[in-house]
């Protein structure tokens, strides 16, 4: 085969203008931000906002039901929880048919652990012979503590990106980076509540694996804009990220094409566990690799970047602006 | 690049025997793994609660609890040490989470104030001449006698010791798989029972005080009045499961109580053949119970399991023996459960289910199967992928460094016996899938530095000690997002983490030292006059 190994039909060097269409996208991104903004902070109540909020962040019992091999009367178990004193129950149907989550919320006052026990037993009389799979009893207090840690690892995760970005490459980079974060967390956030996935602890690994994937494709390409921000020292700035984005760009398809690829997977055969958190995370590459493209290194631009041996040069008139 | 030094080869040699010698355990069955011989490890991953089936258990002792049962002793002994010396007192009871009590006589004000000061409470651990309990006098002859606050919390502290030992005990006698109990923060307790279990039955045993009375029956008043409200002072309503009566009046004063059992077992009743639960006093319980007895005969008495009556039989003869059984209502299994809890002794302080995750064997067995197919369906299309894009031979080389790679993070989580959760498979899978990144980085390094005119050779090296910063970089962020999730995540996310992390390290190792060695063998075997990517 002449064109085996395939690589060799990507062409050697392209010549994408990047940085000319980064107006536009940028324009894209923002409205996305916004949109996405509106459906998680929208309605404002906390502790989810706009997201389907799952039992870890506000308290709640889940229970995983199978009647197999009868498909599960959902109705029935709908019927039998009525008049039980309990808030927001839903009964849905779980990966096959004979399969149904069970959700509610204890009041207050109730002992969360003997309600599991009735519910139990009066869902075991209307639809039998069943099976309690899973039980998940998440108390308030608990819940609260989750949240609260879920957020400081976000805000930390966040917060040591920018120091790590500072410590390795200048303010101008950071900023870049950071803002590339923001666009990917911000979206990703827009999905989970359009796509009515559960926020939980999962969805936050799922964020934080996020970060960690948006971080690795911009510093990628930031390497390579370092590296010829001192090589052609006479390339105006726009050229040298063009340049930089082209040279890397191969590299881009290919590494998160395999992560699609094994994302895909999961989301396809890792069962309704895993759906959540595989469908986040393969947004979140598809949109880290945007991001680093179109927003992380175009963006360098509205403020400059300095040039190695030159910086010194660079930033001179800038001080002696009154 | 070229010039490898021996100890590379060496350090690859030696971390893929190590990876797998470590794996091999996991993909034998489990008797087949203990027929190996001995120096071999034996030790398979360590799969989390929610891939083998199991329950996580989180409870909290309710400490606040703890302090009003203090509260009220100490009233009581406060009551009972003013009267004993004569001195006058009223207005006795809890203010602001301690006692206020007003001495009638000013003269007096002293002398209560060193009397209860000397006689109240025990000496404070670690604090030299400090009391657990101060006395202060304020104004309106009024002394107020309150728990220093660090009584408290070296209380509460040891009755979280307490509850640990007592749940210990339990479940040691449920004979179910060894459960792991370990205490959690000030105040918390976690339970994680592994394999097929029935979360119900352990959180009935782990969760009941326990707390058992032998109280008398007060029959000065008719039970349709009491419950009408007119309960004579110092007796109270308490329900009842006897299956004769809802509810008694009974004595709050405590005759006989739990503590002074020394042994308890579930029999069958000799004449009825109903489930019974048999009990035997220590030499005061047994003293106690003969004189009460004796002096009760023809009256009720009253068993009272955490507030509730399981049973209040008619006193037909002085029990002088020390021993008697509770004819309650009882199942064979709640028969069996109670001597078991009497038998472990009474919670120091209720306890609260704060958490509860369980998932059923059937539902891990079936969470480790998709986990596992969509791993060799990704993994997979991985490897097709790189082939078909880099060739047999750079692809194969990805592929090699990621199988060294892949044992050696199932070598070091059988090793260290991190648990792998569901979301722990995913991070492994993901960790595989996105190594490749660092063959990647390498190639594309290498096919610029050809374009750039350099030889084979000098672009090899080129592009191999060029991409290391990079590689660097884009892992050092992984292993960042993974240290901050490792701190935070609870159960399976935390197992997400470690996987993520160990995957850190040895993607760098496999990805750096292992496409390093298989391309200097290639090249120094074949003097290539071209690249196959270029």
């Amino acid at each position: 085969m002449k064109h085996w190994p395939f690589v060799k039909i990507l062409p050697t060097k392209t010549h994408f203008g990047f940085v000319r269409l980064g107006k536009y996208f940028g324009a894209l991104s923002v409205l996305l931000m916004v949109g996405s903004l509106a459906v998680t902070l929208l309605p404002f109540k906390p502790p989810c906002f706009g997201m389907a909020c799952g039992i870890d962040f506000k308290g709640g019992t889940v229970l995983e039901i199978t009647t197999a091999p009868q498909p599960v009367d959902i109705g029935r178990v709908r019927a039998a929880m009525h008049g039980m004193n309990l808030g927001d129950v839903q009964v849905q149907g779980f990966g096959g048919p004979s399969s149904a989550v069970v959700k509610f919320q204890t009041p207050e006052d109730v002992s969360a652990s003997q309600t599991v026990d009735e519910v139990k037993a009066k869902i075991g009389q209307a639809v039998s012979p069943v099976k309690f799979v899973r039980t998940d009893v998440v108390g308030p207090k608990v819940s609260d503590e989750l949240l609260t840690k879920g957020l400081m690892a976000l805000g930390g995760a966040i917060l040591l990106m920018l120091v790590y970005i500072w410590f390795r490459f200048e303010l101008q980079f950071g900023l870049g980076a950071v803002a590339a974060l923001f666009h990917d967390i911000i979206l990703t956030f827009g999905l989970i509540s359009v796509l009515r996935i559960e926020f939980n602890l999962t969805a936050v690994a799922a964020l934080l694996t996020i970060i960690g994937y948006s971080m690795n494709d911009t510093v990628v390409v930031f390497d390579r804009l370092r590296e010829n921000l001192r090589k052609y020292k006479r390339m105006p700035l726009k050229e040298v990220i063009d340049l930089s984005l082209n040279e890397t760009l191969t590299r881009t398809i290919v590494t998160s094409f395999t992560g699609l690829l094994a994302l895909a997977a999961l989301a396809v055969f890792g069962g309704p566990t895993l759906w959540g958190l595989s469908v986040v995370m393969l947004f979140g590459i598809l949109v880290g690799t945007y991001s680093s493209i179109y927003i992380a290194a175009p963006i360098i631009l509205l403020w400059g970047a300095g040039r190695g041996d030159d910086e010194a040069e660079v930033l001179k008139p800038a001080k002696a602006r009154p | 690049m070229m010039n490898l030094s021996k100890w590379k080869v060496l350090l690859v040699v030696l971390a893929t025997i190590f990876g797998a010698l470590f794996t091999i355990p996991n993909l034998l069955p489990p008797d087949a793994r203990d027929q190996l011989p001995g120096f071999l490890p034996k030790k398979a991953l360590n799969l989390g609660l929610d891939l083998q089936g199991g329950s996580y258990l989180l409870y909290s002792v309710d400490t606040q609890a703890l302090r009003v049962e203090r509260l009220n002793n100490l009233t009581e002994d406060v009551r009972k040490t003013l009267t004993d010396e004569q001195l006058a007192f009223t207005d006795l009871g809890q203010v602001d989470g301690g006692l206020s009590v007003r001495i009638t006589d000013p003269g007096q004000v002293n002398a209560a104030q060193n009397l209860l000061r000397n006689s109240l409470g025990a000496p404070l651990a670690g604090a030299p001449g400090g009391r657990d309990v101060t006395v202060t006098s304020q104004p309106d002859q009024r002394l107020r006698i309150a728990f220093a606050p660090e009584a408290f919390d070296a209380d509460a502290s040891r009755a979280v010791e307490q509850s640990i030992e007592i749940i210990r005990r339990r479940i040691d006698q449920l004979g179910t798989r060894e459960p792991n109990i370990v205490r959690q923060g000030k105040d918390r307790i976690v339970i994680e029972a592994a394999g097929e279990s029935d979360p119900e039955k352990l959180k009935s045993v782990v969760g009941q005080t326990a707390k058992l009375t032998f109280q008398m029956v007060d029959e000065s008043v008719p039970l349709q009045e009491a419950a009408q409200g007119r309960i004579p002072p110092g007796s109270e309503l308490l329900p009842a499961t006897d299956g004769y009566s809802p509810v008694y009046l009974v004595k709050k004063r405590a005759e006989v109580t739990g503590e002074m059992l020394v042994d308890a077992q579930a029999r069958f009743d000799q004449q009825t053949g109903r489930p019974v639960v048999t009990f035997r006093f220590n030499g005061q319980g047994a003293r106690r119970f003969g004189d009460i007895s004796s002096q009760n005969i023809g009256h009720r008495f009253a068993i009272v399991l955490d507030k509730k009556i399981i049973s209040a039989p008619v006193i037909q003869s002085a029990i002088t023996g020390g021993s008697g059984q509770i004819t309650g209502n009882f199942t064979e299994e709640s028969a069996n459960e109670l001597a078991i809890l009497l038998r472990a002794g009474a919670l120091p302080a209720p306890l609260k289910v704060e958490e509860q995750r369980t998932v059923g064997a059937e539902l891990g067995a079936d969470a480790v199967k998709a986990g596992a197919i969509s791993g060799v369906v990704g993994l997979a299309g991985v490897i097709v992928f790189m082939i078909g894009m880099y060739g047999w031979l750079f692809g194969g080389i990805s592929l090699l460094g990621l199988i060294v790679n892949g044992l050696m993070i199932v070598a070091f989580m059988s090793l260290t016996q991190a648990t792998l959760t569901l979301p722990g498979i995913a991070g492994l899978i993901l960790t595989l899938a996105v190594a490749v990144d660092a063959n990647v980085l390498i190639y594309e390094r290498m096919r610029d530095e050809l374009r750039a005119g350099r030889s084979v050779l000098s672009a090899m090296d080129a592009g191999f000690s060029r991409a290391m910063g990079t590689i660097m970089d884009a892992n050092i962020t992984h292993l960042l997002s993974a240290l901050i999730l490792f701190q935070f995540g609870a159960g399976p996310v935390k197992g997400f983490a470690w996987t993520l992390s160990i995957g850190v390290f040895t993607t760098v190792f496999s990805a750096v030292l292992v496409t390093q060695i298989l391309l200097a063998w290639w090249f120094r075997a074949t003097r290539p006059k071209t690249l196959p990517i270029a």
